[in-house]
């Protein structure tokens, strides 16, 4: 079975097409990058597959399951998350009440009015654990908009991991780091479970082939070319849009 | 442990207040109570949800009238009048809310005044029930089987002080629940929280319903504390107060929008004996308010407790 499946997906905003015909399929556990040059649909695709916004055709399944009409937060519910190229985390909240909020999304009291929060200790617990998992712990009382912009970025992942999901979709995680930065993140990234399916969107051709198993190529908002990473490094038409040769 | 101080500090006196007060000045202090409740069923929606309702009046206003319509026209009976009020407040809440939360931000904000301007124009318009701009007059206190008449003030400035206790109460419980803390995420952040697996819309329409409630309990205990309702206690000018209460005080805060309440009402009577201009003053309040004290009140002594620790 496969993880994520997508099927002949299209997009058109207006009259512009932002994908057309995109077909892919990964299988659980695996790691794919799509890469791309700006406008070629990758955001967009994540967007689909989200929920953000509706296809103008295709079908999305996530473990054979048809997700294509459900709404975001069912499809949450079903063991996708995804990380943002803009940071859109809670500005005010602390890291821990952000990281509370993202564990407490898919839990059964995520609804429950008639009790403080701090009644449920498993939530504070899975929260406190995950930023010591991930180094932040000593940032838990901080306001998210006071962290160094790299922090801001590690904190974005560690809330797509709270619901431990299958499948992760990651869009440029590395956009705007400092290397060092850019190290600390991909090192976060290579420790995620084996158990999870990561798509990543990145733009850093490094960083992407040092963490994927295979690349797909989106271009002008199709699938260009797609396979094991050596092959698309030595895939001509790659390297053309990449390096801009006159015969693309 | 300063906090549950200020609690017990804050319990006491507003007990003890009809000892030290006279019966019109006590008067003044069920207003601030009641109109305290009016505030934070606001800032449910304002400052945790983050939803800028400018038709709030509309469920205190229709609370109101419901109970003095059934206590003048069908029985002055607690029991039948007190939980009717309630349950059209939040019957037309329930139905306003599927219209509001179509929108966002400005959009709801006129959304929400539209509303609350149709029900302003049924209770203007008819008179036959409503009695037009006359309003409702000589609406009776309700009798309750209690050694103490409500119609005397002190028995009724604890019956409103209960009902008070009890919303703070409930209020804070929700805040801090896991509805109340995803309320503020979505505030924060709508997009994040329907990622993280929360159903956005369904938070906001049950805060729109709870706020809806906790307005038409304020309007229920108006009208028995006033015996009067007309349609000014629906039209956009009371929305407009609610908001400059909670803005006042601080949003997000619950004390600060009662304290906001308690001093709109205690400017209010002191002004209006002076010159006709309240709203004049309401708007330099305004003014002062998002120019020196954005995050209000509580805001400014947050500030300063801060500071005197740093």
């Amino acid at each position: 079975m496969t993880a994520l499946e997508i099927e002949a997906l299209s997009h058109h905003f207006g009259g512009l097409t932002a994908l057309s015909g995109v077909s892919l399929a990964v299988a659980p556990g695996e790691r794919l990058a799509i890469i791309g040059p700006n406008g070629a649909g990758k955001t967009t695709l994540f967007n689909l597959v989200t929920g953000i916004l509706r296809p103008s055709a295709g079908r999305i399944r996530l473990f054979g399951q048809d997700v294509t009409r459900l709404p975001t937060h069912r499809r949450a519910q079903l063991g996708l998350a995804r990380t943002f190229q803009i940071t859109t985390l809670f500005p005010r909240l602390t890291v821990l009440d952000s990281v509370l909020l993202a564990v407490q999304g898919l839990d059964p009291a995520r609804f429950a009015l008639h009790r403080r929060r701090d009644a449920y200790g498993h939530l504070r617990e899975r929260a406190e654990s995950l930023l010591a998992d991930w180094g932040l712990a000593d940032r838990a009382t901080q306001v998210t908009r006071q962290l160094s912009y790299g922090e801001q970025r590690q904190v974005e992942l560690v809330l797509a991991l709270a619901g431990a999901p299958k499948v992760l979709l990651l869009d440029e995680p590395t956009a705007g780091l400092s290397p060092a930065e850019t190290a600390s993140v991909a090192e976060m990234i290579r420790r995620f479970s084996r158990d999870t399916t990561i798509l990543l969107i990145e733009h850093d051709m490094d960083v992407a082939l040092d963490l994927v198993d295979r690349v797909a190529v989106l271009f002008q908002g199709r699938v260009l070319a797609e396979g094991s990473k050596d092959k698309i490094k030595g895939d001509p038409e790659v390297a053309a849009i990449y390096l801009g040769t006159d015969d693309a | 442990m300063s906090k549950r101080i200020a609690i017990s500090a804050a319990v006491v006196v507003l007990v003890a207040l009809p000892v030290v007060l006279s019966s019109y000045q006590l008067g003044l202090v069920t207003k601030m109570l009641i109109f305290g409740i009016f505030a934070m069923s606001l800032d449910l929606l304002l400052g945790y949800a983050g939803l800028p309702s400018l038709g709030h009046a509309a469920y205190f206003g229709i609370a109101a009238y419901t109970v003095g319509l059934l206590a003048l026209r069908v029985a002055n009976n607690f029991w039948l009048d007190f939980p009717a009020g309630l349950l059209i407040a939040g019957g037309v809440s329930a139905l306003f809310g599927l219209f509001a939360l179509r929108a966002r931000g400005s959009y709801f904000l006129m959304i929400t005044l539209a509303l609350g301007q149709v029900l302003w124009g049924i209770a203007f318009g008819w008179r036959s029930l409503t009695g037009g701009d006359d309003g409702l007059p000589s609406v009776p206190r309700p009798r309750l089987p209690l050694p103490w008449s409500l119609t005397e003030g002190v028995p009724f400035y604890y019956f409103v002080l209960a009902c008070f206790v009890a919303a703070i109460g409930l209020l804070t419980l929700i805040v801090s629940s896991p509805f109340g803390r995803a309320l503020v995420g979505i505030r924060e952040s709508e997009r994040r929280m329907e990622v993280l697996g929360y159903d956005v819309w369904r938070y906001k329409y049950v805060a729109f319903i709870l706020a809806g409630l906790f307005a038409g309990l304020a309007g229920n205990l108006f009208v028995y504390f006033n015996g009067f309702v007309s349609p000014s206690y629906l039209n956009i000018l009371f929305s407009a107060s609610a908001l400059l209460m909670v803005i006042l005080g601080g949003a997000g805060t619950l004390v600060g929008p009662a304290i906001g309440a308690a001093v709109i009402v205690a400017l209010e009577n002191v002004i209006s004996a002076y010159m006709e201009r309240w709203v004049l003053v309401l708007g330099v309040i305004y003014v002062l308010v998002t120019l020196f004290a954005p995050a209000g009140l509580v805001g400014l002594v947050r500030q300063r407790w801060e500071r005197s620790r740093a």
